[in-house]
């Protein structure tokens, strides 16, 4: 038996996810369980939760660590409070999204794929988004924040310093 | 104005909530389904003419027709909403703003396929439209379209959303419905077919986004109805996403009909160029699809207008034509470097490969590799050739497709602007900026390589 205790809320939101799958299919879930339980960790996916995870499905721990390492949204080192997740494919690229990176790392003192020193920001390079027509875009969290210019970053890391950015998205 | 299906309502202020979409004739098509014969239903989307709007543009009809009915197995329809060929945002666009209309169409379309338990996948990185569809599947549930015995029927349906977690190779459909599993997205080996063996072994259709929301007007109005737009076997709209140098990037609805140059020139949709730099090229569906020099854009080799069409977009073969794919339509002005953005979709097909297969796993490594020594001028005209020789290996051999997608951007690009590698090649100084095009365009420096061409 695991020692991790989930909260209620996800206990109860884990309920609902297996719920929508029949009876035996039950590892069905296993990806959207996934997000939540990082959601509610620190954006980190630890052994000992993935192991309640295997746990709870009724399934093997390496079925879980399979698919968590094989998906590009689950983390397993910690990364920023606020990581900033720049779309860099092509339709970006040619409305300037590289300039745009470069000017949030020299601002933030970090490289690509750092962290700053008191753990608060990443900035990272991802694959297209969705989002292409409102070219340059990040995301942070659950949503997209497009249409970017160098103002609107400065404003951005303002307001995430000021804890007034929503991340996760409610039902 | 072009005829406006999908998009018709969604400037109507509440259309995401289900009163507003209730008010507008929204679930009528579930009533009329449920009292029709589901073949019936099959039938009229055989009649629209209507293809898969998910890139491959397989008729729908016939697809629905191939799931097997006799072997008594539980069916499945799962939609495709994971959405991630580079240059595509119309699926989002749609669920984001009337996201009861995928879930009308989700209704309407089971039935006819006589399934009980479907499902929308959608990409993990789309969550907030996840949350929107959930709170739209809690709503039809609320009132009485989903569940059990819906309207008094005797016909039962659960439906629910689900999500991927960043992995490209879902949008397969296979693969999609080994991630739907719980498991890797690594795609099956084709046959047996997602008709006959699909989400836990169960017959299972699946369609995109676009696919299914608009099976509502065509069970209102009519396969022939619907039939009637468009031009040949390009039948009705399609959702366009457009981005790039453009005026005015965003989802557009068009006829299949349409010219390029309308789409691309006029106010209606994208509006004409951002700025006075001058078109150069365009990959027209999406990021696996072969791009398309500015002067076989609007016309086609034979001198014809070019069509937003399936047929007109391909005229020309690979040679000198495109696909329509999946309407990610990207345009390029003067600034882009095409071995640089060749480099850039080499990177994501590198990345997203699953790794299953040796030709995709190491030749979309190996292209990636060799694009960036071009692009960063340390590549040779050797390189050039192999690159060539790398994505013709490639092509065909692979277990799904992604293996493909990922060697026709290459080849196009070679094919056509053979000589802006070349001087990638011979004028390394020139190219060490990643922005050397933009303070000098392409137009401007060709003449440099000529220039060598007729010293040597
Ligand atoms: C690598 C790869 C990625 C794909 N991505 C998507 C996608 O994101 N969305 C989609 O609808 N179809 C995608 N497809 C096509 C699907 O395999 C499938 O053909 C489609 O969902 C069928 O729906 P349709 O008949 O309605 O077009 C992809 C195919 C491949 C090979
Ligand atoms: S072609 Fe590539 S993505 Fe497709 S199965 Fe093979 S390795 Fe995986
Ligand atoms: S290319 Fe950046 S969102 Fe699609």
């Amino acid at each position: 038996m695991s020692e991790i205790k989930f909260s209620e809320r996800l206990n109860e939101r884990i309920n609902v996810l297996i719920s929508r799958f029949p009876e035996d299919k039950k590892k069905s879930a296993l990806l959207t369980i996934l997000h939540e339980v990082q959601d509610e960790n620190n954006h980190v996916l630890t052994v000992p939760l993935m192991d309640k995870i295997a746990e709870i499905l009724s399934i093997k721990p390496i079925e879980v660590y399979e698919v968590a390492t094989f998906y590009s949204m689950y983390n397993h080192k910690p990364i920023g409070k606020y990581m900033l997740e720049f779309c860099h494919t092509s339709p970006c690229c040619q409305k300037g999204v590289e300039n745009l990176m470069d000017y949030t790392c020299k601002k933030l003192g970090v490289e690509q794929g750092q962290v700053t020193a008191d753990g608060m920001f990443a900035v990272k390079g991802v694959e297209c988004l969705g989002a292409c027509g409102y070219a340059p875009m990040l995301q942070l969290g659950d949503y997209f924040h497009e249409f970017l210019t160098p103002e609107k970053i400065d404003k951005l890391i303002e307001d995430c310093k000021a804890g007034k950015v929503e991340m996760i998205s409610k039902v | 104005m072009g005829k406006k299906i999908l998009l018709e309502h969604i400037d109507i202020p509440g259309i995401q909530g289900y009163e507003a979409y209730r008010k507008v004739g929204g679930y009528s098509s579930v009533e009329k389904a449920l009292k029709m014969a589901p073949n019936d239903i099959v039938e009229e989307v055989k009649k629209s003419g209507l293809r898969g709007r998910g890139g491959a543009g397989f008729p729908t009809g016939l697809k629905w027709s191939f799931i097997d009915k006799k072997s008594g197995r539980p069916r499945h329809l799962v939609c495709n909403a994971d959405e991630s060929e580079p240059g595509t945002f119309k699926d989002r666009f749609l669920m984001e703003k009337t996201p009861h209309l995928l879930i009308e169409g989700m209704i309407t379309s089971s039935f006819a396929l006589e399934a009980h338990l479907s499902y929308i996948y959608i990409r993990g990185e789309y969550m907030w439209v996840y949350r929107i569809l959930e709170r739209a599947i809690n709503e039809a549930y609320a009132n009485g379209w989903l569940g059990k015995n819906i309207k008094g029927s005797g016909y039962d349906l659960d439906l629910h959303v689900t999500c991927g977690a960043g992995a490209y190779i879902c949008g397969e459909e296979t693969a999609l419905i080994e991630s739907l599993e719980g498991k890797r997205g690594n795609p099956r080996i084709k046959p047996p077919f997602p008709a006959v063996s699909g989400l836990w072994g169960n017959p299972t259709v699946v369609n995109n986004v676009e696919s299914i929301a608009v099976i509502p007007w065509i069970l209102n109005n009519g396969g022939e109805e619907y039939a009637k737009i468009g031009i040949g076997k390009s039948t009705g709209t399609k959702l366009i996403s457009a981005s790039g140098n453009i005026r005015k990037p965003g989802v557009y609805e068009i006829e299949l009909s349409i010219t390029v140059d309308e789409f691309v020139n006029s106010d209606e949709y994208c509006g004409g160029m951002e700025s006075e730099r001058p078109l150069k090229a365009c990959v027209p569906g999406g990021s696996s699809v072969p791009i398309l020099p500015a002067n076989l854009l609007f016309k086609t080799a034979k001198g014809e207008d070019r069509l937003m069409t399936y047929e007109s977009m391909a005229d020309g073969g690979f040679a000198t034509g495109s696909m329509i794919g999946s309407g990610g339509f990207i345009v390029y002005d003067d600034r882009a470097c095409v071995v640089r953005n060749t480099w850039n979709f080499a990177r994501f097909y590198h990345h997203e490969s699953c790794g299953q297969c040796s030709p995709c796993r190491e030749g979309t490594g190996w292209m990636e590799k060799i694009l960036w020594r071009l692009e960063n001028g340390y590549g040779s005209m050797e390189d050039i050739d192999v690159l060539w020789d790398i994505q013709r290996k490639i092509e065909g051999n692979t277990i799904c497709p992604l293996g493909d997608a990922a060697a026709w951007p290459v080849a196009a690009a070679i094919r056509h602007f053979r000589d802006e590698f070349e001087f990638h090649v011979k004028f390394p100084e020139k190219i060490k900026n990643r922005e050397h095009f933009v303070a000098e365009p392409w137009e401007k420096v060709k003449h440099l390589l000529m220039k060598e061409e007729v010293l040597v």
